[in-house]
Formats: C-alpha cells, structure tokens, sequence
C-alpha cells in the first residue's frame, strides 16, 4: 500500500469532519427531509444514494447552504454551524460541485478556475492599473490541472470546448484548488459517458487522496460501489440505512432504497465518539 | 495565431465584412476609397461607436440600453445649457458626466436591486431623458456654444492629414475599455455574469456591484459621446439622438456581440459601426436610394444575428 493510498483510508476513529442532527425541510405540506441524519469521516467517500424525492438534493442543498432547514443541527469538526448562504459555506472550506451551475463556458479554464479570486500583478501594474496576473494563474492552473492528473492541454481554451467529462473535471478541480475541507459532488457523472465517468471517478480518487473527504450523490449503484467508501441511503426524508461496499451487496443496497429491508440508520463507528 | 485569436475573439466576420466593402465600393467608385473618404466615414461613425462601446458593457452584462442615445443628448444639452449660461466649460461638461452617469446608476440599481428587465427600465429612462432634455432646452437648439465645448469637432494635423480630435478619443474610450476588459477582474467578471450568472454569484463575485458598475461605465461613455455630437453638429439640439440606441446595438450585433450576453470582443461594435457607415456612405456614393441603404443594414443585422446563432450551435 502506497502513502498516498494509505492516507486516503477513511478514518472511522476520530470525530466526524462534518455531521448533521434531525434535519427537518418542508415545503408546504410536502415533507422533503424528515429528520434526516448525516457524518462524513476523514478520508472518506461518501454516496448519498436514494430514489427520486427520498431527499437526496434537500440534504445537499442543506450541507451545501443553498438552503436552511427547518429544524436540526450541523457541526463542522466539532463546531456548531448555521450556514447562511452557499459562499459562507464556502468560507467555511465546504466546496460543492454543482450539476450545471459551476461555470461560465464561454471563459476560458484558468479564468474559471480563478473566477472570484483573480491574482493581480505585482506593484503599480496591479495596484494602479488592477492588471491581472495572467502567467502566474495560467502557470497555477496548469500544475493544479496535472497534480489532479486531469489531461488538458490548453488552460486558454474556453470551457466549451471541453469535453462533458473534462468540464467537469474542471469544476471538481475548481472545487478542491485553496485547499478545501469537504468537497459535495451532485451526480457528478449524469451527463458523461462510460470513459468519461470512468476519468471522473479516477478524479474523485484523487481527491481523497489528496486529504479531502468527497460526499457524492449518484444515481449509479455500479458507480457508487466502484467509488465509495460508505453509503448512505435515504428514503422517504430520513437515513433509513449505511451500507459498505466492502460488506454488502448491491441488492442489500437496493433493498434498503425501496424500502424491503430496513438498516442499520443508527451506524456507529467501533469507537463511538459522542457529538457535540 | 494572430488570425486563430481574432477568430476566437468573433472578429474575423466584422473584419471580413469591412473589407468587402472596401474592395466593392473601392472598385465601383473611386472616389470611396480615399483618405479623405475614409476620414469622413470615421467623424460620422465616431459617435454610434462610442455609444456602442457604452450599449456593449451592458449587453455583456445580459442587459440592453434604449435609453443611450437620448441620454447622450440630454448631457449635451447639460452641458451646452450651463456653457451658454456662463458656467466654466469645464464644470459644464463635469455636470453633463454626472447627470449621464446617475442615468446609468439608476437603471444600474433598477436591474441589480430590484431586479427588473433592463429592457423595461431602459425605455422608462428613454422617455424620462427625452422629456428632460426638452425641458432643459426649451424644446430648441442652443447655440452660441464656447469654442472649449466644442473641441471634440476639431481637427490634429498626423502625419499632414487632419484627423478630427473625436476620432482619437474615441480610440481612446475604445483603448481603455478593451484594456478594462480583457486585463482587469473587472473586465473577467463582466464576461462571467453575463456567461453565467449563477456561477458568477456562487464564484463570490459582487454580481449587484458589477452589473451597477456597467451601467455606470456606460453612461459616462455616453457622456464622452455628447462631446462628440456638440464637436461634429456645433449646437445643442434637443431632438438629435433618437434612433441612437437602436443604431449602436445594431454596431454591436454587427460588431459579434451576443444579445444573449457574455460573448464578443468590444473592438467588435467599433468595427460594426464603421461597417454600418461605410455601407451608407459606399451605396450613397454609388448613388443608391437612402431607404435602400436602410433595407441593406436591416438585412445586415439579421445576417450577423444568424451567424452568431450559428456559431453558438458549433460551439455547444
């Protein structure tokens, strides 16, 4: 086992990097989370799995910031939080990939990748005449592209020129740059083909590699069990199951999202460390 | 490369446009393809150049401005009121700048703040200027205008030829703004909010400041055009400027900016309004009719709007 390997298993032992109580969402008289649970460890991938309207996207948007819940809890390492938007989130180091949303393709990738952080020239160049640094993000840009071993040639292409694939490489790398704490990855592989999302969760790979923990929702059972560390399936609004890859099997999974077989909603890990 | 850029930059059909128009009209009249010719093109392109810069920077912010040939006349007006009235030309044209800007501030909060469709607030603010610049002249020219007020209609010997001042300053606008654009966070900020504006919000970026800052930008922009209009017509008239707006969108669509937002170059509306003017002042040398011309440019920008729709489909 390699370091990097060997840094990237999930780290079951020591308090949850992020972690959520009770959460509550309704819309009108829809009920969308209905105290919902969450953990996410050190080192770990984590799918969120589910079927349609089990509450998938309402967590998300809730560890993400997009919204609030109605009731329940979150810590970060530990730390009471309440998210006030998703760029206080991000503040925060909680980075989310977003399906459609992350970038602006007609920028070309360094522009994306540094949109909202630009590096200015140094001295009267930046300061009097606001110039941007072009080289230096170009240059940053590049090393950060290879050291996630995304294969793109040209950080001045526009973004869409790229492939399915490689935009979305692109936004994960925009996503995991500045070092973040917690990467949030809605169906990261929706749009792309075999290959592609093949390369994609190569990526995601890397970035747990990399120290930093990855919640993924996906619809791909196949995908979740080639990526995944744990799972977690809802249904109905609440976590009514955690299963392993390295345990159980798909139809376990299965079972659990439809609702003919219950779970263990309440997993621990073997040492228990009490929250908050 | 070079070409590989301007390609990218959607400059390649503007460019190829104008030369065509140089090599036709240059064969069917000579007379068209000379210096001088040229030079007049130019003085009467300048000023829907400029207010297509200005139109520009709120088109890349998704945006549209109806109000920006108006508003440039109701701050020459300003200015030629208060130049007349005895104030220094200099504070003049500083009120003249202001009065255009707090257009742009207020159509810049409308559609950031209150979220309305710049569409629906530009056209407000085109009658509100309309009315006010009627008002403030008493609905006739002003005349009688100091020499320093009308500057921008001077000539420079370069190079033994005259060139009108207008055209070099709006050069100028065009040289920083380009500059503003391509080199600034400001100017990546602009593409980006017009892109994308979700992303831009979630990448951080003060979207509200940005898309005011547009406006703002432009109204100023507009102002620099009022001084070209009292350079070139050498009174304050009230009922100048009206079809303005629709002739520098028209340079900018021409030039390869996407109503849509986000995308072209703004060397491109410059472009536009030369190849706009060059085709009036070729076909009127060639002795066609002044409603044919219109028929010409009407069918000009449906063509450069079929291209840009064009390219947007190979691009996705």
């Amino acid at each position: 086992m390699s370091a990097a390997e060997a840094r990237a298993a999930p780290d079951y032992d020591a308090a949850p990097v992020y972690q959520a109580r009770g959460l509550v969402k309704r819309y009108g008289r829809v009920t969308a989370l209905d105290g919902a649970d969450f953990e996410l460890y050190r080192g770990e991938i984590l799918a969120i799995v589910g079927d349609n309207g089990a509450g998938k996207s309402t967590l998300i948007k809730i560890l993400s910031g997009v919204i609030a819940p109605d009731a329940g809890e979150l810590w970060l390492d530990g730390a009471h939080v309440h998210l006030r938007n998703p760029l206080h989130a991000r503040e925060l180091g909680i980075e989310t990939v977003y399906q459609d949303l992350a970038l602006a393709p007609g920028l070309d990738i360094t522009s994306n990748l540094f949109l909202g952080r630009e590096e200015r020239m140094p001295g009267i160049l930046g300061g009097l005449f606001r110039k941007l640094n072009k080289r230096s993000m170009q240059r940053q840009a590049a090393a950060h592209m290879s050291s996630l071993k995304i294969g793109i040639r040209s950080m001045a292409q526009a973004v869409e020129t790229l492939s399915g694939g490689q935009r979305q490489g692109v936004a994960i790398a925009r996503a995991v740059s500045w070092g973040r704490r917690i990467v949030i990855m809605d169906e990261p592989t929706a749009a792309l083909g075999v290959q592609e999302s093949g390369m994609v969760l190569e990526l995601i790979r890397t970035v747990r590699a990399r120290g930093v923990p990855v919640v993924v929702i996906s619809h791909s059972l196949p995908q979740v069990f080639a990526v995944a560390d744990r799972i977690q399936v809802m249904r109905l609004g609440r976590r009514v199951g955690i299963g392993f890859p390295s345990r159980d099997s798909m139809d376990d999974v299965v079972a659990m999202i439809t609702g003919a077989r219950a779970g263990e909603a309440e997993w621990r890990p073997a040492k228990v460390v009490s929250s908050a | 490369m070079a070409l590989e850029r301007l390609r990218a930059a959607g400059l390649m059909g503007p460019i190829l446009a104008l030369a065509c128009e140089i090599v036709i009209f240059g064969s069917l009249a000579p007379r068209f393809a000379t210096t001088r010719n040229f030079l007049l093109i130019a003085e009467q392109a300048m000023e829907i150049a400029t207010l297509a810069i200005g139109q520009t920077l709120i088109i890349l912010v998704a945006g549209i401005d109806l109000a920006n040939g108006v508003v440039m006349v109701l701050a020459s007006i300003v200015m030629a009121k208060l130049a007349v009235a005895g104030v220094p030309v200099v504070l003049a044209v500083v009120a003249g700048v202001a009065v255009s800007a707090a257009f742009g501030l207020a159509e810049g909060l409308l559609v950031a703040i209150v979220e309305l469709p710049p569409f629906i607030v530009t056209l407000g603010f085109f009658n509100v200027a309309m009315a006010l610049a009627l008002l403030i002249s008493g609905e006739a020219s002003i005349i009688n205008l100091p020499p320093a007020l009308l500057a921008l209609g001077d000539t420079v010997s370069v190079g033994g030829t005259d060139v009108p001042v207008g055209i070099l300053v709006m050069l100028a606008v065009l040289l920083v703004t380009w500059y503003a654009l391509r080199e600034t966070a400001w100017g990546r900020h602009m593409y980006a909010l017009g892109d994308n504006l979700p992303a831009a919000r979630l990448s951080g970026i003060r979207v509200n400041r940005v898309l005011i800052s547009a406006y703002v930008t432009a109204g100023i922009i507009y102002a620099v055009a009022a001084l070209l209009l009292l350079g070139r017509t050498t009174v304050g008239n009230p009922d100048a400027g009206e079809t303005a707006n629709l002739e520098s969108i028209t340079a900018a669509v021409i030039g390869g900016i996407s109503l849509f937002g986000g995308r072209g170059s703004i060397v491109g509306p410059v472009l536009g309004a030369f190849i706009v003017g060059a085709l009036e002042n070729g076909l009127t040398i060639i002795g066609v009719d002044a409603l044919y011309q219109d028929i010409a440019i009407g069918l000009l920008v449906i063509a450069a709007v079929i291209l840009d729709r064009l390219q947007r489909g190979r691009s996705r």
